[in-house]
Order: C-alpha cells, then sequence, then structure tokens
C-alpha cells in the first residue's frame, strides 16, 4: 500500500536514542517515588504514614518512619501530609534493583549480598531477550505501559528485546499484579514451562508487595514468596523508560540505580 | 448533578416496575446489594427520565427476590454477581452459573458478608460448555483460548465452539483477575478512595477517580469549586484522547496496517507526554480528590502541544477513512444491533456506533458538562467501522472541549472541604472513554466507608460483545474485538 509507506516515510524517524547518551526518555515532568530526608523529619508526627493506603511508610519503634519503596504507589500524598518537607516530589522513576532489601529506605547505601546475580547473563543471552508476559491480575496500567514499549517512540525491538508468546521461548517471565487467586495457577505454569536459565521480574508494585490492591479474599501481596524474582520494579505504574532500565539492568547492559531506597547517579551503583 | 430519587419496593413489585420503566423508554443501568444493619439490601439504578435516576431500594424476602433477567437481560450479570458475592437467591434466574468466582472456586462466605473471615478455596474446573447437538457435532471443536493470551495483554479466557473458520457460539469466561476492589473500600476515609479508584482500571483513572469523588461529595453535600469542576473536564477528556488514539492503533494492529498502527500508538504516546507533563502522571493520577483537586495542574504550553497533536491527528484519521484494505476488515464486521445493544446494557461508544443516543455527559451532567456545548457521536451501523468512527468523531470533540475549557477557565481555588457524614449514602457516575462509570458509597455509621459499589463500563460491554461473535468467522474475531476497546480490569475488579 503505497500511500501508507509515503506517509509512513513523511512522518520520519520518531524512535528516541535513550538509554544511549543524548537520547530523550520522554518522560519530563513524570513524577517518581517521594524522595525522603530523614533530617527533616519531626519525631512524634505520624501524618505521613497515616496517608500512606499501602502501608510503603511505616512508623518505626522510638521515632521516625521505615520507608519501603517497594510498597510505594506514587499516589505522593505523604508529600503534602508531611509538615516539614521530609518527603519531596522527584522524577526518580528508575527503580529497579536486583534485591528486594534494596526498595527500602536505609541510612547507609549497602550493597546486598549476592549482588553480582548470575554472571553468565550475558554470556547466554548475549544482548538480547524474549519476554513472556503474564498478567496475575493488574489494573492494565502495567500493560498500558508494557505495550507503549513497542510503540515508536521507544521501540523496544532496537534493543533486541522481544515479547514472545510462548513460555517455551522465554529467558524472562514478566509479571504484573498482586497474583489473584485464580491466576496463580496459570502464572506457575508459565514458569514451569520456561526452559533454563529463566528469570523473573516482578513489574510494578502491585507484583513487588500488592501495593494498594494485593491482600483480601482474592489476591495475593505480590511475587514474594511465590516465584524467585531477578529484578523488583515498583512503581504505579513503572513507566516504559523504567520498564526497559530494568530490563537492560537484568541483562547488565546497563547499572542498577538504586541502593537502600537512594537513587544514585549513573555508575555508583554498579 | 441532580441526586437521585430514591423509592422503597416490595420484591413483588419489581417484575411489574421494571416492565413499566423499560415501556416507557427508561433503562436499568445496574444492581447491587450491601448490608445495612447487618440485613441485605437491594438497589437498583433506572434512568427513567433525562436528568434524573431513580434508585429502587428492595428489601429481599428469606434473602430472596424476583429474577428481573427476562425482563431486562442486562440485569441477568448484576444478579449472577449478586448471589456469588453477597448470597442473594434470585427466582427463576435463566442463567444459573456462577460469574465473577470462577467453577471450582468455592468461598467460605458470599465475600461481601461484613466481617465474614473469607478464604477462597479453588480447584480449577472446566468451564460448562453449551449442549452440543446437531448433525455435524461430531465436528465441532471447542478451542480454550488464555487466560494467559499471547502478546502483551490482560488475563481472560476465550471459548470457541467453531468448525473450521466458523464460530458456532463464543464464550468469555473473565473474572480471573477479580481482585475484591469493592471490598477493599470497606474500612476507608474519604480521602483514600481516589487511591484506590485509580487502580481498579489503570487506563481510566480519572473516570473512576471522578465517579468515586462525586459519590462522596453527593454523600457529603459538598460544593466542589468552579475551577476544579472545569479542570475535571479537562483531565476526563485528556483520558478519552489518549484511549482513543490508542484504540486506533491497536484496530490498525488487528487489520495489519502496520504504519496506521505505529502512527497510532505514536500519537497515544504524545498523548501521554502530554499528561505527564501536565499531572505528574501519564495516567492523570493523583489530582482527583473529594471536593475537588489536590493541586494545579501545569496548563503552560498545553495549547501548543495539542495543537500540534491535532495537526498530526487530522490527516492520520483521513487515512484511516479512505483506506479501503482497512475498510474492507470493519465494514459489517462483529455487528452489533440497535435492540441487542439495548437490550444487553451495550455502553459508551459501543451502544453510541448501534444508534442509541446516550452520553452521561450530557444525559446527566456533571463536573462543568452542562455549561460546555458539544455533540454526542452517533452512528447506526453498530459495525467494527461504525465504533472507528465513533471514537474519531469523539477525538475531535475531546479537543474541542479541552480548548473551551482553556479558553473559559475560571480562576478560583481548587479544592473545597469534603468529608461524608456517618451515615450518609452517594451516587457518582462519568462517562469514561469507555462508556458508563458509577460509583455508589455507603458511609458506616464510623464515618468510614461501608460499601461502595463500581459498575464498570466494560462490565456492560462484555456482556454485548458475544452477541456480535456467535455465527461469525476466526478471520474476524480480533479485529471485533479490538474494535470494543474492552478492559478486562475494569470488568473484573
Amino acid at each position: 500500500m503505497p500511500v501508507w509507506t509515503l506517509y509512513g516515510l513523511k512522518q520520519g524517524k520518531v524512535s528516541q536514542r535513550w538509554p544511549a547518551v543524548g537520547g530523550d526518555d520522554g518522560q519530563s515532568g513524570v513524577l517518581g517515588f517521594p524522595r525522603f530526608d530523614p533530617a527533616q523529619c519531626q519525631s512524634g508526627c505520624r501524618d505521613c504514614a497515616d496517608a500512606c493506603l499501602p502501608q510503603a511508610i511505616t512508623l518505626k519503634e522510638g521515632g521516625g518512619v521505615n520507608v519501603d519503596y517497594g510498597r510505594c504507589v506514587q499516589c505522593q500524598l505523604c508529600v503534602t501530609a508531611c509538615p516539614s518537607g521530609a518527603f519531596t516530589l522527584s522524577s526518580d522513576w528508575a527503580f529497579g534493583v536486583r534485591a528486594r532489601e534494596d526498595l527500602v529506605w536505609a541510612q547507609a547505601a549497602n550493597s546486598a549480598a549476592g549482588q553480582t546475580l548470575k554472571r553468565e547473563i550475558r554470556k547466554v543471552f548475549g544482548r538480547s531477550l524474549h519476554v513472556r508476559h503474564v498478567d496475575a491480575g493488574s489494573c492494565n496500567g502495567c500493560e498500558s505501559e508494557l505495550q507503549a514499549l513497542n510503540n515508536p517512540y521507544y521501540n523496544l525491538h532496537r534493543l533486541g528485546v522481544f515479547f514472545t508468546p510462548s513460555p517455551r521461548f522465554a529467558d524472562l517471565l514478566l509479571v504484573t499484579g498482586p497474583v489473584t487467586y485464580a491466576m496463580k495457577g496459570p502464572l506457575l505454569a508459565a514458569y514451569e514451562g520456561m526452559p533454563e536459565p529463566r528469570f523473573v521480574m516482578a513489574a510494578g508494585t502491585c507484583a513487588c508487595s500488592g501495593g494498594t490492591n494485593g491482600g483480601g479474599y482474592a489476591c495475593g501481596r505480590g511475587l514474594d514468596g511465590l516465584l524467585p524474582v531477578d529484578v523488583w520494579l515498583p512503581g504505579c505504574p513503572p513507566n516504559p523508560a523504567a520498564f526497559i532500565h530494568a530490563l537492560l539492568m537484568l541483562l547488565q547492559r546497563l547499572p542498577q540505580r538504586v541502593r537502600g531506597g537512594h537513587l544514585m547517579e549513573d555508575g555508583d551503583g554498579r | 448533578m441532580n441526586a437521585p430519587l430514591l423509592q422503597d419496593l416490595a420484591p413483588s413489585q419489581l417484575p411489574e416496575r421494571a416492565r413499566a420503566l423499560l415501556e416507557s423508554g427508561g433503562r436499568l443501568q445496574m444492581a447491587y446489594a450491601w448490608f445495612p444493619d447487618g440485613a441485605i439490601e437491594l438497589r437498583y439504578l433506572a434512568a427513567a427520565r433525562p436528568k434524573v435516576f431513580e434508585i429502587w431500594r428492595v428489601r429481599p424476602e428469606n434473602g430472596t427476590a424476583p429474577s428481573l433477567a427476562a425482563v431486562a437481560p442486562l440485569l441477568s450479570w448484576y444478579e449472577r454477581e449478586i448471589a456469588d458475592l453477597c448470597g442473594v437467591r434470585f427466582e427463576g434466574r435463566p442463567e444459573p452459573d456462577p460469574l465473577v468466582l470462577l467453577p471450582g472456586a468455592r468461598a467460605s462466605a458470599p465475600p461481601l458478608t461484613p466481617g465474614a473471615d473469607l478464604r477462597i478455596d479453588y480447584t480449577p474446573q472446566f468451564a460448562r460448555l453449551p449442549e452440543i447437538a446437531g448433525p455435524d457435532r461430531a465436528d465441532v471443536q471447542v478451542l480454550p483460548f488464555g487466560p494467559v493470551r499471547g502478546d502483551v495483554l490482560e488475563s481472560a479466557q476465550f471459548l470457541f465452539l467453531y468448525i473450521g473458520e466458523a464460530i458456532l457460539h463464543y464464550l468469555p469466561k473473565l473474572f480471573f483477575k477479580h481482585r475484591g476492589m469493592e471490598k477493599r473500600f470497606e474500612g476507608l476515609n474519604a480521602p483514600f478512595a481516589p487511591v484506590l479508584a485509580e487502580r481498579v482500571s489503570g487506563v481510566d483513572s480519572v473516570a473512576h477517580a471522578l465517579a468515586c469523588c462525586q459519590a462522596l461529595e453527593a454523600a457529603a453535600g459538598c460544593a466542589v469549586p468552579p475551577r476544579a469542576h472545569w479542570l475535571r473536564v479537562l483531565l476526563a477528556e485528556l483520558e478519552r484522547l489518549y484511549n482513543h488514539l490508542h484504540y486506533l492503533g491497536h484496530l490498525c494492529h488487528t487489520t495489519t496496517l502496520k504504519v496506521g498502527e505505529a502512527q497510532g500508538k505514536y500519537l497515544e504516546e504524545l498523548a501521554k507526554q502530554i499528561n505527564g507533563r501536565l499531572a505528574g502522571s501519564r495516567f492523570l493520577r493523583g489530582l482527583v480528590i473529594p471536593g475537588g483537586l489536590h493541586r494545579e495542574p501545569r496548563l503552560d504550553g498545553l495549547r501548543e502541544s495539542l495543537a500540534r497533536l491535532q495537526e498530526q491527528f487530522a490527516p492520520y484519521a483521513e487515512m484511516l477513512e479512505t483506506s479501503t484494505t482497512h475498510l474492507d476488515r470493519l465494514i459489517t464486521t462483529g455487528v452489533l444491533p440497535r435492540r441487542t445493544a439495548f437490550d444487553q446494557g451495550a455502553s459508551g461508544p459501543i451502544e453510541r456506533a448501534s444508534g442509541l443516543d446516550r452520553d452521561l455527559r450530557r444525559d446527566h451532567p456533571y463536573a462543568a458538562y452542562d455549561e460546555l456545548k458539544f455533540p454526542v457521536a452517533l452512528r447506526t451501523a453498530g459495525d467494527a467501522h461504525a465504533r472507528q468512527q465513533v471514537r474519531l468523531a469523539e477525538i475531535e470533540s475531546s479537543l474541542a472541549l479541552i480548548r473551551a475549557v482553556l479558553d473559559e477557565l475560571p480562576e478560583g481555588p481548587v479544592h473545597a472541604e469534603c468529608t461524608p457524614p456517618p451515615g450518609s449514602e452517594g451516587l457518582g457516575w462519568a462517562e469514561s472513554p469507555r462508556g458508563s462509570l458509577y460509583y455508589a458509597v455507603h458511609v458506616g455509621s464510623d464515618g468510614r466507608i461501608a460499601r461502595m459499589k463500581i459498575k464498570s463500563p466494560s462490565f456492560s460491554n462484555w456482556r454485548a460483545f458475544p452477541f456480535t461473535v456467535h455465527d461469525t468467522n476466526m478471520m474476524d474475531y480480533a479485529i471485533d474485538e479490538a474494535s470494543f476497546g474492552l478492559t478486562v480490569a475494569g470488568c473484573d475488579r
């Protein structure tokens, strides 16, 4: 159909160079996880914890608060609730980590043991990855952003990452949703159907911890204890650039950017 | 928003009342149950005449009420859901199977019973199939597809009974994604409600937050500042915009129009990036709260970015409407007759493509819609092409509405105090990109939410969809499904 070919050519190239240097990640203005500054935190105050529906912020015994970004749904209500500015808006969204503990805010940026993850990953997969996605009860927000990865702007294919319909051809099981009672069986069956070596990504806050939607009579609380997770990617939902970062992090083509709940400059987390 | 009229009916009065409503041109919108003071109560929402909703309040006798499904077929799913989740028995139900609870799932008590310590035991079972008769029955094959499907898709299982290319019967098995969202609202304070509502169906975040907050505002009797009303229109139309653009790209995917797919999804991406700059969220989350808006959105540059988007959209729309290979696959595909659309409760662009002239924004105005003029797109063919045309027209009208809001936006605050008092109730609604969305809230004696009913448009449209698949062919299925633009998360909740 030449008219569409001509039309397509006239649109020009819109794919971004990102994550290569100089590319636009397309997330201008998008808010990430609220940044926490314990120096600003007033003791005896519980306003942030009271404003946090998924209990990402909880009170510490003896004062202060615990912050677990693996439970955060980025509603930003804590930023408004905090009277002393300990929580501030940020654009920190590239929060993929290999160890769940790294999503919990810690005083020092500590690297958990066993960080080096299967060293052979690059050797085995080269620079390519085939992904089987399983929706285990998401709100469709994560799917919307995963589908966006294949639009011409992000053009995931150019990075060697493909979605595959069969678990038998898949290297990575990418799971969204808190895992409903009905999807637990099909999810485990998809994992069983994958050849070794295989990897698992908990994508979105629901899959990391249940978020606001987990628990209750019909849901679990994400993948913890259900499958061996290699990458945790919280976010409600993670934006397409965050997905790309987490996928490339798995392939060891990009460094992890978060340790102990701190976002680091590129390179620090290597 | 006009307050609905509340009327008490005895169970025996229901069938007659439903018949009278339908004969006068009215339509039932939803039904649900809740447990005031431990006793079960049914609620039916009826649109009797323009701008006024009626709520029928019915106390079942011995946990039993007459089924209205034979009078108003769209109620069948509501009755099945109420039976599953609240334990009401409906006498004379034409479809006796459970709906929300999957075959093989047994709840220790009906899940919405107050205070029940619940557990679901689940041993997966194959769905009960319709009996196959006739001389060719040995040739009929059953294809179960899902719940994990190809590509990046939501989980649902579809059963096809087919011979060769011909689909004889189609049975969608949904509710694999049932998360018990309505129950999760119970015990929450009002400020948390939109956080949860935005996560019922992610791509309808604004509509859900809006309907939810309007229900709470109706319960509280609070007045939302005019500026917040206008900005809510802006957010709702931005949501329609990116959803409809996605829809066009996805529809092109199924007709294998590759460049059309790429362009539709690129335009969707541009719309989402506009959202990100405006709200800090590509899904426009975190702005709509009870009493107005959480904060001012960033409006600088919006007019210019939308103008650029519209410049790219116009030739794209024209190309879609003139590409014969694309149109050949849409015209006469997945026809939903007007009568079926009405009886089965189709909603939004689906019913408007089948000749039903209804739109909550005009018929039951909320936010600032009563101060704005806009056309309601209408087609009569009821096929996939008509559904594309309705969406194309709605994109144009959304862009015009956003410009009108920017032109006439009043100054002032965007938030007012809003706390629903103990024992109050309220109904909120919104015309989401997929159709009519209702939230009904009941506040308990402790001031916390005691019950939140969510009626999503996809719940209505999944009910109507199979009628366009029976007796068609496999080749058209993907196109037909894409042309409905359904979500599973909204339906399953």
